[in-house]
């Protein structure tokens, strides 16, 4: 059986041209993107001039002799997909970690997109329980939204807290340079919530080659397209770390010869990205595909070209910031924005939650202000003063990651927070809520 | 016969072309692929290599595939029935389109070629005319569409025939038109147009004299654009350039908006969809959908699709404008499409210019926007296209190939700061940094002044001049201290702070804020100048913060209601009682 299929495969010996990332060999009938191994080491098509086909080999060329093997596939990369998919872990070749077989339909992963007039506007609010989240960012199915956070914040904790909250049917989880030890907690935390039939995880650990890495957000994305389009399933999609995705990029880039543009990252890096996150949809029939990424920064750097390619492209996202005053880590009220939360709130949530969103945060503006004269050393204006202990309370009761209450109970909390530290006037509400919620101690 | 050829090398969507025949510079041709044809556009010929930028996936493409040169240039269709209309880059009909999924090489028809308009004729037997002379009309929507003559036609032409008063089909012949050689030529409704050449069909493009109203303040009181004007919307992400533009399409009086949806994101595509068709026009109470096109190349569709993208729009706004009407175009982002550039230059090997955008970056700039404009059209009439681009400057950073190229091209900036954002200050537009050219322009200023009372352009000087002071002052305070400075500082600030809140913030999704009209900026600009020329009293620095707050606060509640009703009226009184607390008599 296997002679057979080998009979319509082409194989080659002989290389001509070996880089660290590549190999060329003369062959033809090649279809771009299409497949091939590559001394046992899955390779890809990245170009073809005339009878010359250049493979990129996702493994690395360590090793690789000029004589070694090369079978072309005759197919671009495929995720074999069916209900087996639930409860399993992958790696980026889509194929079961613990071994086994998956029985399913084989598809190309990184197919086409969604026609924009098939698509719905997401409407429907995940409550995740976090303040930062719900009262200031509120999501919603449908979008794609990272984390920016520094490598040392606990982003892939918030991230499964968030997941197993978010009552998704099927959580998703592409592990992109994940340490083995995260991935173990993921499995861990998924387990006790008994949650792992819910699960389907497509991992490549900090232990495989970088490379493969470009793999695994195609293979979680094309699971999610099954779940989301043929099952009508809402789906949640987790990529930990694209920072990691957008590194393999610019590896491969750089051993093909590619002009860099900012950063080293490749020119098309925008595009590469966007392709993921436009995945994110809303179907028609209730199916949903909800992208919850994370990008890491390095020291805080939003203008280097991943964090700022991302936040072009992606609905907001998600600051983690310690807070030396209360010692906990928020979620920053300031550099954070959910860019849908407008179509849920105030409409799937209490009429006031827009200004008392906004309220919140500007008088924790206030308090930034007031800090920065404090560390100038000016006085405090008795104004001043109760900024500052607002924001303290805030931080508290509101930003923490630790909240985990509904939105009506952080509603009420801003109220009394309000009320406690300044007047209706200096909240600015409209007159009709301060007339309807406003709480006088 | 058409020129074939055949794929000799591929990477990624650059394929080249082995050609022996005639082949043009931005021709297109179609691959063949396993029973699809792909779209591409020829970008550079070498002898007999063609490279050609495919607008689809090259996936599973080979070597040897035949490739059939189209004969013309990458053309839009042209006739009634594009109002409403969801198109993709290349004008294919979204709605039209099978499936969930796009499928690569499905192209769809632009207009309906079975629909019936009702036609009545403008010209009449022996009339002479040429390209872009109005034969008749149909009704679209509310608008009457001009049937013109082609502009593909060359020199005058007499009027053989003109259909009469009835209803017809776009195919259908609507006139017959005899050249200078006798030859006769038949007109339809529809007519053909490369879309990277800019129509022409008028005599005059003079310097833009109205102000187009957009119902935004930032723009209309402190930074007007011209009808017919330039305009772009640099920011870093999140600063609010999708929303401004949203507002734009929403509010502007224009007769009818073209929005191009150039690489960015298809749920922002989605809300236009979603939205426009319930969303009612406050001039004609009829949908804003009927009075919209929308050219989506979202950033997941193909690259070099995006570039086509802002040309279509661009060339859909131009034949419009040829029928006398007001166009606004919008397009967001043009950063995108300069990525775009930049990626094809890159797979060519071309050397680089700044930040690896090709060379010839400034130049594609400025001559799109010189396409906008106001017009007088061969027969008086005028028409305009106002334009407004955003900019997507990488990490924030003014100072980047795509801001600084657009800058020379467009009169006005609206520079997006980072902080304004972030403090929620929106529309976050920097109103110290931003500015329009069209302020300087004696005629602007001359009908401002003439349509919204003698005082405007000074009122607006004023409030600008008060937003600078208060910006200043606020410095000095930050250096010196609220006590280590004079008292009149607080108050100096204060007042910039009046003019910020209620005059430069909107908000865009507040059912009567989003939108002002120009009696009703008026109406603010003379309440908040009058209030800044207030001496008002205070004893301590101290109370300087609560009180403006309390004006501004009740300034706001103004902001929210209706203008001159009850609600409004009760408002301002209640502001005329806070003013008089502390007001110096
Ligand atoms: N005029 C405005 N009023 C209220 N909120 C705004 C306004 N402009 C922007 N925002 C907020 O900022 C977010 C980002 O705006 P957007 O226009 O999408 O930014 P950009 O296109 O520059 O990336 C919006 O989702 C909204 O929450
Ligand atoms: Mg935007």
């Amino acid at each position: 059986m296997e002679k057979d299929t080998k009979a319509f495969q082409r194989i080659y010996t002989k290389l001509f041209q070996l880089t660290k990332a590549t190999v060329s060999l003369q062959a033809t009938g090649i279809g771009n993107e299409e497949l091939a191994i590559v001394d046992g080491r899955l390779a890809q098509v990245v170009k073809i001039m005339e009878d010359i086909v250049t493979l990129q080999v996702f493994a690395g060329t360590e090793g690789i002799a000029n004589d070694a093997e090369v079978i072309f596939t005759g197919k671009a990369p495929t995720l074999k997909v069916g209900e087996g998919l639930a409860g399993r872990f992958f790696n980026a070749y889509g194929e079961p970690m613990d071994g086994g077989e998956i029985m399913g339909e084989e598809r190309e992963i990184g197919g086409p997109s969604v026609n924009p007039v098939r698509r719905m506007q997401p409407s429907e609010f995940i409550a995740t329980g976090i303040a930062g989240i719900d009262l200031n960012n509120a999501l919603v199915t449908g979008q794609k939204i990272p984390f920016f956070a520094d490598p040392d914040q606990p982003y892939n904790q918030v991230m499964a807290m968030v997941a197993l909250r978010a009552q998704a049917d099927k959580i998703i989880l592409g592990g992109v340079g994940l340490t083995n030890d995260d991935y173990l907690y993921f499995k861990r935390v998924f387990d006790d919530a008994g949650a792992l039939d819910r699960i389907v995880g497509f991992i490549n650990t900090t232990e495989n080659p970088p490379v493969e890495r470009l793999l695994v957000p195609d293979m979680a994305l094309s699971a999610a397209e099954y779940y989301a389009a043929e099952k009508n399933e809402k789906v949640l999609v987790l990529l930990t770390d694209l920072t990691l995705y957008a590194d393999a990029l610019s590896i491969v880039s750089n051993r093909m010869d590619q002009i860099p543009s900012k950063d080293s990252m490749p020119g098309s890096l925008y595009s590469d990205l966007a392709r993921l996150y436009e995945k994110a949809v809303q179907f028609p029939d209730g199916g949903s595909i909800t992208i919850i990424a994370v990008t890491t920064l390095s020291s805080g750097d939003i203008t280097h070209a991943i964090p700022d390619n991302t936040g072009y492209i992606t609905e907001g996202q998600l600051f983690l910031r310690k807070d030396s005053d209360i010692g906990k880590v928020i979620v920053d009220p300031f550099r954070s924005l959910s860019r849908l939360k407008q179509l849920v709130i105030g409409k799937k949530t209490r009429e006031d939650h827009p200004q008392v969103m906004n309220a919140a945060v500007r008088l924790y503006a206030d308090a930034a202000n007031a800090k920065t004269k404090l560390e100038n050393g000016f006085d405090l204006t008795d104004y001043d003063e109760r900024t500052l202990d607002f924001a303290k309370a805030y931080s508290e009761k509101l930003l923490a990651i630790d909240v985990n209450v509904e939105v009506d109970v952080m509603l009420e909390t801003a109220y009394e927070l309000f009320a406690k530290h300044f007047t209706p006037v200096e909240v600015g509400l409209k007159k009709e809520f301060v007339e309807k919620y406003w709480k006088e101690n | 016969m058409s020129t074939i050829g055949k794929v000799t090398g591929i990477i990624a969507n650059l394929v080249i072309v082995e050609a022996d025949e005639r082949v043009a510079q931005n021709e297109i041709c179609f691959i063949k692929h396993e029973g699809t044809r792909l779209m591409a556009e020829v970008i550079k010929i070498m002898g007999r290599k063609v490279y050609v930028q495919v607008f689809e996936s090259t996936r599973g493409l080979k070597v040897g595939s035949e490739v059939e040169f189209a004969g013309h240039m990458l053309e839009v269709t042209l006739g009634p029935g594009l109002l409403s209309k969801n198109f993709d880059g290349l004008q294919n009909d979204l709605d039209k389109m099978t499936g969930i999924f796009l499928k690569r090489g499905e192209y769809t028809e632009a207009l309906e070629n079975d629909k019936e308009y009702e036609f009545e004729p403008l010209a009449k037997k022996d009339d002479i005319v040429k390209a872009g002379d109005w034969l008749g009309q149909v009704k679209e929507n509310w608008i009457d569409h001009k049937i013109m003559v082609p502009f593909t036609f060359e020199g005058e032409y007499k009027v053989k025939s003109v259909s009469g008063k009835g209803t017809y089909k776009i195919n259908d012949t609507m006139a017959v038109l005899t050249d200078a050689d006798g030859k006769e030529h038949k007109v339809t409704m529809v007519q053909k147009w490369p879309v990277k050449v800019p129509i022409k069909a008028y005599t005059e493009k003079p310097r833009p004299f109205k102000v187009l109203e957009t119902g935004v303040r930032v723009f209309d009181t402190l930074n007007p654009i011209a009808e017919g004007g330039t305009g772009f919307i640099p920011g870093p992400f999140g600063s609010g350039k999708t929303v401004l533009q949203h507002a734009l399409s929403k509010q502007a009086e224009a007769d009818l908006v073209v929005i191009a949806a150039c690489g960015e994101r298809a749920n922002e595509v989605v809300e236009i969809f979603t939205e426009f068709p319930e969303l009612d026009d406050p001039r004609t109470g009829r949908k804003l959908m009927e009075r919209t096109t929308i050219i989506a190349n979202t950033s997941n569709m193909p690259v070099a699709a995006r570039e086509a993208s802002v040309y279509t729009a661009m060339t859909i706004a131009e034949y419009y404008r040829s029928m006398g009407l007001k166009v606004m175009l919008l397009a967001d982002s043009t950063s995108r499409w300069a990525q775009a550039l930049r990626e094809m230059s890159n797979r060519m090997e071309e050397l680089p210019g700044p930040d690896g955008f090709p060379m010839d970056l400034p130049a594609i700039i400025s001559n799109f926007y010189s396409r906008a404009g106001f017009v007088y059209l061969n027969n008086g009439e005028t028409g305009s296209i106002t334009f407004i681009g955003t900019v997507s400057p990488a990490g924030g950073n003014l100072k980047e190939p795509v801001t600084e190229s657009t800058k020379k091209a467009a009169r006005c900036f609206y520079a997006l700061s980072q902080q304004r954002a972030d403090s929620k200050r929106y529309p976050a537009i920097d109103p110290i940094e931003s500015y329009s050219k069209y302020l300087e322009y004696p005629e602007i200023v001359e009908y401002l002044n003439k349509n919204n009372g003698e005082n405007w352009t000074t009122n607006v000087f004023f409030i600008k001049d008060a937003l600078l002071r208060s910006k200043e002052t606020y410095e000095q305070i930050n250096i010196l201290g609220d006590d280590g400075v004079p008292l009149d500082y607080h108050t100096t600030y204060w007042k910039g702070e009046v003019v910020d809140f209620v005059i430069s913030q909107q908000d865009a999704f507040d059912k009567i804020d989003c939108r002002s009209s120009f009696d009703r900026q008026r109406y603010m600009l003379e309440k908040v100048v009058d209030v800044l020329k207030i001496e008002f009293k205070f004893d301590s620095f101290e109370e300087v913060n609560p009180y403006f707050k309390k004006v501004i606060n009740q300034f706001k509640q103004m902001n929210y209601s209706e203008f001159e009703s009850d609600e409004f009226k009760k408002n301002e009184k209640e502001l005329e009682n806070i003013i008089q607390e502390r007001k110096v008599a």
